[in-house]
């Protein structure tokens, strides 16, 4: 660590916190634009504009935009980002319940997904042309391009329904055995890793190649290292930092890719929160998910950046 | 799917100065398409007549409740099978395609205009606005687009204009970032630094200079993001949130007939693959073209 890394990690840093509060203030401003609907639908039709006006009182909804946005975000920053207006609960704790499941999910995928995509990144980079790389490359193709309802619904289709191995719905998550574990995680994982895979594979090729047609590595096959000696001993550690970077930015995808795979397989997780959030309007909820969406992205987008910095020799001496 | 040689400059290497230095070459050949690239531009193409003719070819009332058999198979009546209502899914695929196709475009349209414009401005003003709009679009970049959907959808409802302007807006930084880094690249150009010292204002510059080379590389980006924004639309409708009944794009489809999956109906699988066959379509076209091929993230 030297001067030049912890100034641009620094700066890194101070980057991703301004923008964590533009994020916050589009947030805030997109969710407040329409104040009066809430608290209407929440006392319905008939309710009486008195009500209306007291009810819009407690809530703090009478003050100015400004101050309600520094309000909300002081609730953010101390943790208690304010109640549910559908059943009253304290948001942190909805969202404390459901975040270790949406986490132990994105945890399965990624500790699935990182090998089997670097090794098929790799390979296909290896063996540029060949009927592998050919294969996997439309593969790949394949999975970008198709809807994740799509290889959710052909997954239960085969494993749920004509197979009956696993259970289409992954209600119970107290995990007991390593077969429950299975059984629970295997459908939600497996429609996540094969978009996930395919972009990490895609971005690893991209690297991989990117280090292959560099002038070292025709040195080290014009003196005749072997193939495979010269992909993981010459390319590989200069790909790293690429590689690295490509695996966090393909982490992103999870954050979406959730939404999706969370309804379908109507696990308890944080994505199912928010879209019953959106159903039900409950906005202090949906405001909430939607700022720990975006600190997670931002987080693995950082970290993306700070492959990159951390690996490239000429900033370490 | 090997790109075509003639097509495989990057966007910087294009041979930037057509539209001063070379009149007299003889123009480009058009690329010539692989087997996969022809397959992406016959599936383009039929999808393109489908979702202009699509409801006027539907053999049935697309809400009607012709059939008694809920979650019929193909046959020769009901194409596609019927639904779970017994409605025919091949009318109601047909009357979907514009909402599918037609929003998705439109949107992805409204995105790269507003995306290549300001990249413009930006490109070309440089100092403190290009600095204010950079940052700016970086800033909405961090909303990963799904969740800004939601976002929009919980604060607005859902409506067809809403869903457009959501998805124009959710992919706009994605086309600024690339519009701008190609820009950025064709305003240190020769040609450019030419016209400059010739005394051309910014307006030629931009428009004859710069707008004309750039078109490739927003083309390409054009085609991706059009299979986003398809892809984002149906996963909205999918969980209820996007085109609203009576009402129905692909992913509505999907939704309302999820209950047929038990027994592999063709109302389910039909309109995903309706809506696999158009994104792969997309996919291979620009694959074949060699542009972007990289598939990264979806920003």
């Amino acid at each position: 660590m030297n001067g030049t890394i912890a100034r641009l990690v620094v700066g890194r840093l101070a980057v991703g916190v301004i923008t964590l509060l533009i994020v916050s203030l589009v947030v805030f401003l997109l969710t407040s634009l329409l104040p009066g609907d809430a608290v209407q639908e929440m006392l319905g039709q008939e309710a009486t504009p008195e009500a209306v006006a007291a009810l819009r009182a407690q809530l703090g909804l009478d003050q100015p935009v400004y101050l309600r946005y520094l309000h909300w975000l002081g609730g953010l920053l101390s943790g208690s980002p304010g109640v549910s207006m559908v059943n009253g609960m304290p948001v942190d704790q909805l969202i404390a319940s459901r975040l270790p499941n949406t986490l132990s999910l994105a945890a399965i995928t990624a500790l699935v997904s990182v090998p089997v995509a670097l090794t098929i990144g790799i390979v296909s980079a290896m063996y540029r042309g060949s009927k592998f790389d050919r294969y996997s490359n439309m593969l790949t193709v394949f999975a970008v391009s198709v809807p994740e309802f799509l290889i959710a619904t052909i997954a239960v289709l085969i494993f749920a329904v004509k197979l009956g191995w696993l259970s289409a719905l992954s209600r119970s998550v107290e995990v007991h055995s390593f077969g429950e574990l299975v059984r629970v995680y295997a459908m939600p994982v497996l429609t996540l890793c094969c978009v996930l895979i395919a972009q990490m594979a895609r971005m690893t090729r991209a690297a991989v190649i990117d280090q292959l047609s560099s002038p070292y590595v025709e040195m080290a096959v014009l003196k005749g290292a072997r193939p495979i000696r010269v992909v993981l001993r010459h390319a590989l550690p200069n790909a790293i930092g690429p590689i690295a970077n490509a695996v966090a930015l393909s982490l992103s995808y999870l954050l979406g890719g959730v939404v999706i795979v969370e309804s379908i397989f109507n696990y308890p997780g944080i994505a199912t929160l928010i879209v019953n959030g959106v159903i039900t309007r409950d906005m202090p909820l949906v405001q909430a998910c939607v700022m720990l969406f975006c600190l997670g992205f931002l987080m693995l987008v950082l970290l993306a950046d700070l492959c990159a910095i951390l690996s490239n020799p000429r900033l370490r001496k | 799917m090997k790109p075509n040689p003639v097509s495989t400059q990057s966007p910087a290497a294009l041979p930037a100065g057509d539209a001063t230095v070379a009149p007299a070459l003889p123009r480009r050949r058009l690329p010539r398409l692989s087997g996969a690239g022809l397959v992406g531009l016959l599936l383009v193409l039929f999808w393109a007549v489908v979702a202009v003719a699509g409801p006027w070819l539907a053999p049935h009332d697309p809400n009607a409740l012709v059939s008694d058999d809920f979650f019929g198979p193909l046959s020769l009546e009901y194409p596609l099978g019927s639904d779970y209502l017994g409605r025919d899914i091949l009318s109601r695929l047909l009357q979907g395609a514009p909402y599918t196709i037609g929003v998705a475009l439109l949107a992805t349209v409204l995105a790269c205009v507003a995306g290549v414009v300001l990249a413009l401005v930006a490109a070309a003003s440089g100092g403190w606005l290009d600095a204010l709009i950079s940052r700016t679009q970086d800033a909405l970049i961090a909303i990963p687009n799904k969740i800004f959907a939601l976002l929009m959808v919980a604060s607005f409802g859902s409506s067809v204009p809403l869903l457009l302007l959501m998805a124009a807006f959710a992919y706009m930084p994605g086309s600024f970032r690339i519009a701008r880094a190609v820009a950025v690249n064709l305003m240190t150009m020769d040609f450019v630094q030419v016209a400059r010292t010739r005394g051309e204002g910014m307006a030629y510059i931009i428009f004859i200079e710069v707008l004309p080379n750039m078109l490739r590389p927003v083309l390409t980006d054009f085609g991706l993001r059009f299979v986003y924004v398809v892809l984002l639309l149906s996963a909205m409708s999918f969980l209820g949130l996007g085109i609203q009944p009576p009402d129905a794009d692909w992913g509505s489809l999907v939704r309302e007939n999820i209950q047929g999956l038990g027994e592999g109906a063709p109302a389910v699988l039909a309109p995903a693959l309706a809506i696999a066959s158009l994104t792969m379509g997309v996919n291979l076209l620009i694959d074949s073209f060699g542009g972007r091929t990289q598939h990264g993230t979806e920003k």
